[in-house]
């Protein structure tokens, strides 16, 4: 149980930490602001969500839980918000690029 | 324990390269930017070094709340004077050299300390009990070393005085103008709905839950200033009127109420400022309730800035 607890966390925290690579990779590369945002987005929303389903198991009961469950759900919404501004602030300032 | 001092460096490094980063910027938007950044790795140096209470803070204020004031601040001036006039180089390197000097002084400080280091920990462990509190930092603030957070409350409110006093006399009593646009994004206008009873109650635990665990006042009072700046910004609630007495008397609550307390423990007690035995919790909690309202009010106008005409229809 601890052992597959154990290799469950590992690879959930990998593939999460892969995504915030991934999405730092595009805010690097992609060559104009929608693009960087987008790949901004992907890293907030299924990096931090992995991290979190991984550190679940340590979370130390139900309610530890839930609080780093609420953490992700708060980020996802903040995040979502924030990257509407900006595109929105990118398309009418013309900041395509 | 490698990975672990590994993690340690990196973090160490990464604090120096963003704080050189934001040195070296060249615009003044990028160097807040920069500075935003800094204070969130510092919170997790604090937090590393199991310093919750100052991670909390460093987070919510120093990099939460200043950020927002410099990003006001760097908004308002005008391009040209942000972007172009840098000093000479003269007053650069004589700044630098003075920084260099104070920081080399702190290391030699910090590194010739006695093992171990001196530390006042245990007795602050100590009188715990008498205050009825659990959380030996909110015992520190608000009742061994509690005329200092006074002052500080009393300083914040010079800071607003301040601000307030770069107004034009035309405009004196005016509401602020956090946000100029009548345009309000929808997206945004959901989030201040949706955020401000989650950012309430997340608030008020905070500072509940710091007379035993880390958190407290000032954590939870830059909580609600967020809340409540961001129901501005999306153009839910206008900022009000900085004549209105009921504000005013919001704003200096917090250090009445501990003046009065103070006042009260050099009749009843024997000093100002000591709580009466078996008392202490309760008024303790009833000064950081007090002062949670009247900071964030506080820290929020501060963003908002000077009254200004012509931002309300």
């Amino acid at each position: 149980m601890s052992v597959a607890s154990d290799i469950f966390t590992a690879l959930a925290v990998s593939a999460g930490a892969f995504f915030f690579l991934a999405g730092t990779v595009g805010l690097l590369r992609f060559p104009d602001t929608l693009s960087r945002l987008h790949a901004l987005t992907k890293a907030d929303n299924l990096g931090l969500g992995l991290v979190v389903l991984g550190l679940l198991p340590w979370a130390g009961g139900v309610f530890g839980a839930l609080k780093l469950i609420c953490v992700w759900i708060l980020v996802q919404f903040a995040g979502a918000t924030v990257a509407q501004l900006i595109a929105r602030a990118a398309r009418r300032g013309g900041l395509g690029s | 324990m490698t990975p672990i001092l590994a993690f340690d460096m990196g973090l160490a490094l990464l604090v120096l390269g963003v704080a050189a980063w934001t040195i070296a910027a060249r615009g003044t938007f990028a160097a807040v930017v920069g500075f935003v950044a800094y204070g969130l790795l510092l919170a997790l140096v604090w937090a590393r070094l199991a310093a919750f209470d100052i991670a909390l803070t460093e987070a919510a204020i120093g990099s939460g709340v200043t950020g927002v004031l410099l990003l006001r601040a760097a908004k308002l001036l005008p391009y040209s004077a942000a972007e172009s006039a840098r000093s000479g180089a003269p007053l650069r390197i004589a700044a630098g050299l003075l920084c260099a000097v104070v920081t080399l002084g702190l290391a030699a400080v910090v590194l010739s300390l006695p093992e171990p280091a001196p530390t006042l920990a245990p007795q602050a462990e100590a009188s715990l009990p008498a205050t009825g509190l659990g959380n030996p930092v909110t015992a520190v603030l608000l009742a061994y070393r509690a005329i200092d957070t006074f002052l500080e409350k009393v300083v914040v409110l010079l800071a607003l005085v301040g601000v307030w006093s770069l107004a034009a006399d035309r405009d004196w009593g005016d509401a602020p103008v956090l946000w100029r646009t009548r345009d309000h994004d929808g997206a945004l206008i959901l989030l201040a709905q949706v955020l401000p009873p989650v950012g309430v109650v997340v608030a008020i635990y905070i500072l509940w839950t710091g007379a035993d665990h880390p958190g407290g006042a000032f954590q939870a009072s830059a909580i609600l200033a967020a809340m409540w700046m961001l129901t501005m910004i999306a153009g839910l609630s206008r900022a009000p009127r900085t004549s209105a007495p009921g504000l005013r008397l919001t704003l200096v609550a917090g250090a009445a109420v501990f003046l009065v307390v103070g006042l009260a423990g050099s009749l009843v007690a024997d000093a100002f400022l000591a709580y009466p035995p078996g008392y202490a919790k309760a008024l303790i909690i009833a000064i950081e309730v007090v002062m949670t309202l009247s900071v964030a009010v506080t820290l929020a106008l501060l963003v908002a800035g000077p009254p200004e005409r012509g931002g309300e229809p």
